[in-house]
């Protein structure tokens, strides 16, 4: 479970959110949603310490992760496996690399086993045959995979997405989604989700955070989200429906 | 003010360096990558300007001290003591600042502004141990095998232009090279080196590590590491001919 307190923060002196409190259960899929520039992205970051706040705290099966110090920080984020808006696949490595790497560095497997588990994971994300690609030949879609395979390969407990589906076509957006329920689903992890695609919110989360106004706006289950009358909330997904709506008369 | 942040940033990034030099399995691949990038793909350009630079020092040398009452062997003397004491390691020092700063900012550049070492340190790397230590080590191990390079190549360039030109017989060169050669003058060049490859490579790392803003941020590091490099370059030549000369 992962409970976060009364985070704020600020980048100087520009404040990106305060108050920001919320609890992730185990096994849930929580989007993380707002509008461009909001903070979505500082605060995934947050939840793995890769930055730390001006105040607060994320606890994280009882211990505040903040309060950790560098190795034992390092050894927590190995139970997270996270999908970066980029993928941040790493260019000097091929497809089949950039998934092993982690195995190489944080496990005694040999070879072959490492073999089987890379094949494994490319085979879940349906990339088996781009192994020997180097990643610079991907395309965007393609990318996110790999990105997911590489995060999924340490079997970690938690996934982190940062806007998986921006900049993909809606097939292959509704693919990643599918990947994201059925990893939920067959690994049992819990997984936090960063976007302002409300098609994707609407079809992956069980609970939603909005972000607005330097301020976690609302909180609750897609249902309640769908039911609510929150004025913001209300706003930006009507926007989100507009902007669909609009498209599909156009194509139309 | 900003120096004193950018100082604090950099001297707590060398910091994290030191402290994580201990962690061999983590950057020992990377290492000898990196001394092969520094040193062995350095080597062309080095033997280029140490053999140009030995052989224009001949010639101009030659010229100015055209006399029937200086000895020929004295631009020997004076090539090879200019080439040991400074320019092997000078010369050499500014064109790596360019080479080697450069590549190593750009690289670590991207890999911030696309994430990759923010990937790195979430699935619990130590980005400072895996990235930074083995390319400053890399400098300051290989930094002083560059020198010995240059220097060879120097004195090299030096007796071929002299022999070739006509204007200075290779015996003669090689007499005021022995009479004026003192082994303190190569120690000096290495110390000089050894301080150079740090600068070079730990304000490279510094440059690219915190690079911000896309391309054009990484584009700005590049050059802030390239020039702060030469500069200090400079700065620390004089401050070592002070204290050690």
């Amino acid at each position: 479970m992962i409970e976060i307190k009364n985070l704020k923060k600020s980048f100087g002196d520009l404040l990106v959110w305060e108050g920001v409190s919320f609890t992730i259960e185990e096994g849930e899929i929580t989007a993380i949603i707002g509008r461009s520039g909001c903070g979505k992205s500082v605060l995934l970051k947050h939840i793995n310490a890769l930055l730390n706040p001006d105040e607060g705290e994320v606890i994280i099966d009882g211990e505040n992760i903040f309060e950790l110090d560098y190795v034992d920080k390092r050894l927590l984020r190995q139970q997270f496996g996270v999908l970066f808006q980029g993928s941040a696949l790493f260019d000097s490595i091929n497809t089949f690399e950039n998934v092993a790497f982690p195995l190489r560095y944080f496990t005694n497997q040999t070879e072959e086993e490492i073999h089987e588990n890379v094949i494994r994971a490319l085979r879940y994300v349906n990339l088996e045959k781009a192994a020997m690609q180097e990643t610079a030949e991907l395309s965007g879609g393609m990318r996110k995979r790999v990105g997911l395979a590489r995060a999924i390969i340490l079997e970690p407990k938690y996934i982190m997405y940062d806007e998986p589906t921006s900049g993909l076509d809606p097939q292959t957006a509704d693919e990643i989604n599918g990947l994201i329920l059925d990893m939920a689903s067959q690994f049992d992890v819990t997984s936090i989700v960063v976007t302002h695609d409300m098609h994707s919110v609407l079809e992956v989360a069980d609970k939603v955070a909005f972000l607005d106004q330097q301020k976690l706006s609302w909180h609750g289950t897609l249902d309640e989200m769908k039911q609510s009358n929150q004025e913001n909330l209300v706003d930006f997904i009507t926007a989100s429906e507009y902007q669909i709506k609009q498209k599909k008369n156009e194509f139309e | 003010m900003r120096v004193f942040k950018e100082l604090g940033k950099y001297s707590s990034l060398l910091y994290q360096g030191l402290r994580s030099s201990t962690e061999f399995s983590t950057y020992r691949k990377n290492l000898y990558q990196e001394l092969v990038k520094v040193g062995y793909d350095s080597v062309p350009i080095i033997i280029l300007v140490g053999v140009f630079t030995g052989s224009v020092m001949t010639l101009q040398s030659a010229y100015q001290l055209e006399s029937a009452f200086i000895p020929l062997s004295t631009i020997g003397a004076i090539v090879s003591q200019s080439i040991l004491i400074e320019l092997a390691a000078v010369i050499s020092g500014l064109v790596l600042a360019g080479k080697v700063g450069a590549r190593v900012a750009t690289e670590l550049g991207t890999m911030r502004v696309s994430e990759q070492i923010d990937a790195l340190e979430s699935m619990g790397f130590n980005s400072v141990s895996f990235l930074v230590v083995p390319r400053v080590l890399a400098g300051i191990l290989m930094f002083p095998v560059i020198y010995i390079v240059a220097g060879v190549c120097g004195l090299s360039g030096g007796l071929a232009a002299g022999y070739f030109s006509g204007q200075v017989p290779p015996a003669d060169f090689l007499e005021g090279a022995r009479m004026y050669f003192f082994p303190w003058d190569v120690a000096f060049g290495m110390v000089k080196s050894f301080v150079f490859g740090f600068i070079i490579t730990s304000i490279a790392c510094y440059k690219g590590y915190f690079a911000t803003g896309g391309a054009e941020g990484v584009g700005n590091s590049t050059t802030q590491a390239t020039v702060l490099g030469c500069i200090y370059i400079l700065l620390a030549d004089f401050v070592l001919a002070a204290l050690l000369l």
